[in-house]
């Protein structure tokens, strides 16, 4: 009697103890003095709640039935522990700065915050847990009546309270005391943790006394227990491979993805870099919790009547002993392994069902958090407590149900398989950009599907399934066995679920996300996730809208409260340069805002809130299209830009040419000027000159006076041809010449031009070659005769030869009649060859007479023609080449 | 899928650090593939035990399975320390 009470004070003063930490723990955070909260032992000793009260008791009754194959539950976290680089490291970051609250959240998250999956995961989380929370509160009344049967009262003692009952209550309690005291996930549960890292030193120390009063104090050291374990019944090696390989494999994935332990490494992370502690402190934490297990099996098969339970050989070796305090402390060891565990778990089981089935529902009734009459803040910590309360009567109740029977460690390891299926969708999300929602939902369904069937419901409560349909199969389909799925007999019936179930999932998971196509959001957290290393800043973004940023501050406040969203926005609307209270709803802002909303009530669910006020449900395709439309047109924008920043530098270059050009023609204008007032000049010079002889000269001999007068006359006419001749130019460049046209031999203008030139006079003879006989011309024949005297006159005049000839060649070429007038005499000089068709253009040193205006009209009479008159150079003297369009003779015909 | 402009030599200190993640990266693999060598070591008590081999006694499977254990805490122990806080947050780029 006397040691069932003094344990009961012993366990009520415990509990007093943990209430206290966990509230000095709150005051020293709030106070702001936790900095020994943050530290990488804490986070460390925190990890601790792997090891539950089935480690606690059960892996000891494991050892003492199967030896060594307990530590595979060990081996498992500690490679995930000590990997931390690969996966862990990704997944702390990814909770940070996603501020993801529970496996269920990441999950969501990563799908595109897909409320299906959170529900999903949820529900498989909340099934694969209860029958591990009734696994602790068995535990603890299966300690309790241990002591009670030591102490002959104690039975009928415990036989009036309902201790399970009793634990779960108080349990219950605690959590909603500590675990939802605040909303916001990133104030972190300090008191929560600091309790159970107290519990962790508790359970370790007692595990660890029980294990020194074993092999010093009952076997008498290290070397005769050695001795002892060989000889025992567990003595030699003994291991079936696939479980070894399965159950490690089984533990490494539960403890990645066990609620509990996610919220632990994840949610409760206070600094990245507490990981680097963790990862070789916390291997060795389980090292020093296993190490002691194969002693205090072997001792206790010796020692307790064949029989006993090993599951309580712990608690009952130092009972048997006499060891009293050593068993209280055993006790409180147990007790410490079974309440954290339920402590955390509730807390991440309650976060999960609030944020994930509850808020939805309780925002989809209410037409919205944000304009509903009620708090939602109230709602979400209301919703908390009432989970909190669910899943520990669940647990209760499975507990009761189940009738409590089963050995430990079973329940633990179906628990594993369940929450395994868990881990492709959460490997793939953050490994795979390829992972699709609807890959990760048919691979949670089908992996969840064969667990229940193959795992939950034959070990349910002593057996759901009839014996017939474990035998024969469902409807006798044989291939449907529950322990012998496609008809493989054999296997051991957990790792037979365990294989099929992973397998097909992963298959699934794989296919599907192969042939689906992820929404625009799937795609984007997809990125943001796998590449988590390249951009922790959190990209997602609201685009545009304007959201009323009153609006916003009302529903944050009511989720946050009012202080802490004060601070928020006025510290945001400090950041945008803003005084007062509401900032700009910016995209940088609005996400922001939403992960602090995340951190609360998830992140799917702080989506849907911000896009209610935003006026958009989630960012659609549309939205998407638009932002993909706008930097489109953007690059069509700069791509136009880019062509009329070349257009414009082509203009200017063509501008610049005009300009080099109007400079030239002023130029040439001036030059042109004071050409033709010279020419005028001269003229008029010897005219006026003259006639002031005639006027003022009186006696002048008549011979004289006809002379003076005719070159007056002379210079008259002079004068006379220059005007014509600019006439006629100006005539022909600006169009206004009228064309005489009509048809006639080629021959004919050749032969009239020469009779006209005169050369008959000049000691120059004339050449004529080709079929000018044959061609018909339909032209203007007297412009094309002055065109062809012009020519013949200048060979006249500038061929320098000693015996003078020209040379006048006809030939068709390509539909063009070519006219070629060729002298013998030294040419023209390269660099005068461009000149001679300029206007006045004279060849400088041969005073020869003539305006040089002759070649200038020339061309531009041959334009009129749809011909071409040009410099030929290269043919021995000066040879002028006039080319006309053959067409129209073709059409005279 | 190395960052353009990301430098082809680096430093002997980074080339050090990357050197430590990539052990940091192999160390559960050495972990893995020493606890599976318990898997070859002779069975006692099946029916597919060999008569003349004698079965690994207990207490040496439970010196090597620790023995592992204590070696791989103490490697992450020392991986930790060496690793620069900043590589970690650089992250996983390969070079």
């Amino acid at each position: 009697m006397a040691t069932l009470n003094i344990l009961i004070a012993v366990c009520l003063a415990y509990v007093a103890l943990l209430f206290g930490v966990a509230f000095m723990a709150e005051r020293a955070a709030l106070k702001g003095r936790g900095n020994w909260l943050r530290s990488p032992w804490i986070y460390t000793l925190s990890l601790s709640i792997y090891c539950t009260a089935w480690t606690f008791y059960g892996a000891v009754g494991y050892a003492a039935r199967s030896g060594l194959e307990f530590v595979t539950i060990y081996l498992g976290p500690t490679l995930v522990m000590v990997g931390w680089w690969w996966a862990l490291r990704k997944m702390v970051r990814i909770g940070r700065t996603q501020r993801i609250t529970s496996v269920a959240d990441l999950i969501s998250s990563r799908y595109g915050k897909s409320g299906l999956l959170a529900v999903c995961v949820t529900v498989l989380a909340v099934i694969g847990i209860t029958p591990y929370i009734s696994l602790q509160l068995q535990s603890v009344t299966l300690s309790f009546s241990s002591f009670a049967i030591s102490d002959p009262d104690g039975v009928s003692l415990i036989a009036g309270y309902d201790t399970a009952l009793w634990v779960a209550v108080g349990l219950a309690l605690f959590t909603i005391l500590f675990g939802t005291r605040n909303l916001d996930a990133n104030e972190r549960h300090h008191g929560v943790v600091m309790a159970i890292a107290v519990e962790a030193v508790v359970k370790l120390f007692a595990l660890i006394a029980v294990g020194v009063f074993v092999v010093w104090g009952l076997a008498g050291g290290v070397g005769p227990m050695m001795e002892r374990i060989d000889a025992s019944e567990i003595g030699q090696w003994q291991m079936d491979g696939g479980r070894w390989v399965g159950l490690t494999f089984l533990s490494a994935a539960a403890f990645l993805t066990l609620p509990r332990m996610f919220q632990v490494l994840v949610v409760e992370n206070e600094d990245e870099r507490h990981l680097r502690t963790a990862a070789w402190a916390f291997p060795t934490y389980l090292m020093l919790m296993s190490l002691f297990v194969v002693p205090i099996a072997v001792i206790g098969l010796e020692v307790m009547p064949a029989g006993s339970n090993p599951d309580q050989f712990v608690l009952t070796v130092p009972l048997t002993q006499g060891q009293e305090g050593l068993a209280m402390l055993s006790f409180l060891g147990g007790f410490s392994s079974a309440t954290s565990m339920v402590i955390v778990a509730a807390i991440a089981l309650s976060t999960m069902v609030s944020n994930h089935i509850v808020m939805p529902i309780f925002l989809r009734l209410t037409q919205g958090g944000a304009s509903g009459p009620s708090d939602v803040r109230h709602v979400v910590i209301l919703a908390r407590r009432l989970s909190i309360g669910v899943v520990l009567a669940l647990g209760y109740l499975y507990y009761k149900v189940s009738g409590g029977g089963a050995a430990l460690a079973a329940i633990g390891l179906v628990s594993f398989a369940g929450l395994a299926q868990l881990l492709p969708a959460m490997m793939g999300g953050i490994f795979w950009r390829g992972a699709t929602r609807n890959g990760a939902f048919a691979g949670l369904v089908v992996g969840f599907a064969i667990w229940t069937w193959c795992l939950l419901l034959p070990g349910f409560g002593g057996g759901v399934l009839s014996q017939a349909v474990m035998e024969q199969g469902p409807w006798g389909l044989s291939w449907l066995r529950p322990h012998a799925l496609f008809g493989i007999e054999g296997i051991d019936p957990l790792l037979h679920a365990g294989m099929w179930s992973l397998l097909l999932n992963v298959t699934v998971f794989v296919l599907v996300s192969l042939v689906s196509f992820p929404s625009p959001l799937e795609r984007l957290q997809g990125a943001q996730f796998v590449n988590i290393f390249d951009h922790s800043d959190n990209p997602q973004s609201w685009s545009g809208g304007i959201a009323q940023s009153e609006d916003l501050m009302i529903m944050a406040q009511r989720i946050l409260g009012p202080e802490q969203v004060q601070s928020f926005f006025q510290a945001e609307a400090a950041r945008q340069g803003l005084a007062g209270y509401l900032p700009e709803p910016t995209p940088d802002f609005l996400a922001r805002l939403e992960r602090e909303l995340s951190g609360a009530v998830g992140g799917a669910t702080a989506h849907a809130m911000v896009a209610q006020i935003m006026g958009a449900a989630t960012v659609s395709v549309e939205d998407l299209l638009a932002v993909a439309d706008e930097t489109a047109q953007m690059m069509e924008y700069s791509s136009q830009l880019e062509a009329k920043s070349n257009e414009l530098t082509r203009t200017a270059r063509q501008l610049r040419a005009a300009n080099d050009k109007l400079t030239q023609l002023s130029v040439q204008k001036d030059a042109f000027l004071s050409q033709i007032s010279h020419e005028l000049r001269t003229p008029m010079t010897s005219i006026r000159a003259f006639s002031e002889i005639l006027r003022d000269a009186e006696g002048l001999e008549p011979k004289d006076l006809t002379r003076y007068a005719s070159i007056i006359h002379a210079e008259a006419i002079r004068l006379t041809r220059l005007l014509d001749d600019l006439l006629d130019l100006s005539v022909l460049e600006n169009g206004q010449v009228n064309l005489n046209i009509r048809d006639g031999l080629l021959s004919d203008v050749i032969s009239h031009a020469i009779a006209a030139s005169g050369t008959d006079m000049h000691a120059m003879r004339v050449r004529r070659s080709g079929p000018a006989a044959e061609i018909v011309l339909t032209t203007d024949h007297d412009r094309l005769a002055q065109v062809f005297i012009n020519l013949i006159a200048n060979a006249q005049k500038y061929c320098d030869a000693d015996r003078p000839e020209l040379t006048i060649d006809v030939s068709r070429r390509g539909g063009r009649v070519i006219v070629d007038f060729i002298d013998n005499g030294s040419g023209i000089p390269p660099q005068a060859q461009g000149m001679v068709f300029e206007k006045f253009y004279r060849v400088a040193d041969r005073q020869a007479g003539g305006a040089g205006l002759g070649l200038a009209i020339c061309r531009e009479i041959m334009g009129r023609l749809g011909g071409t008159l040009g410099y030929l150079p290269g043919q021995g003297g000066a040879a002028f080449r006039v080319s006309l369009p053959a067409a129209q003779r073709m059409a005279a015909r | 899928m190395k960052e353009r402009g990301s430098p082809l030599f680096l430093e002997r200190r980074s080339y050090r650090q990357r050197r430590l993640m990539d052990a940091a990266r192999l160390l559960p693999l050495l972990g893995v593939l020493l606890w599976l060598v318990p898997l070859l070591w002779p069975q006692g008590g099946g029916p597919s035990a060999p008569a003349d081999v004698e079965a690994v006694a207990t207490s040496n499977a439970i010196l090597y399975i620790f023995g592992v254990w204590v070696l791989l805490a103490l490697a992450a122990l020392f991986l930790s320390l060496m690793l620069d806080g900043k590589a970690e947050t650089q992250g996983g780029k390969d070079v």
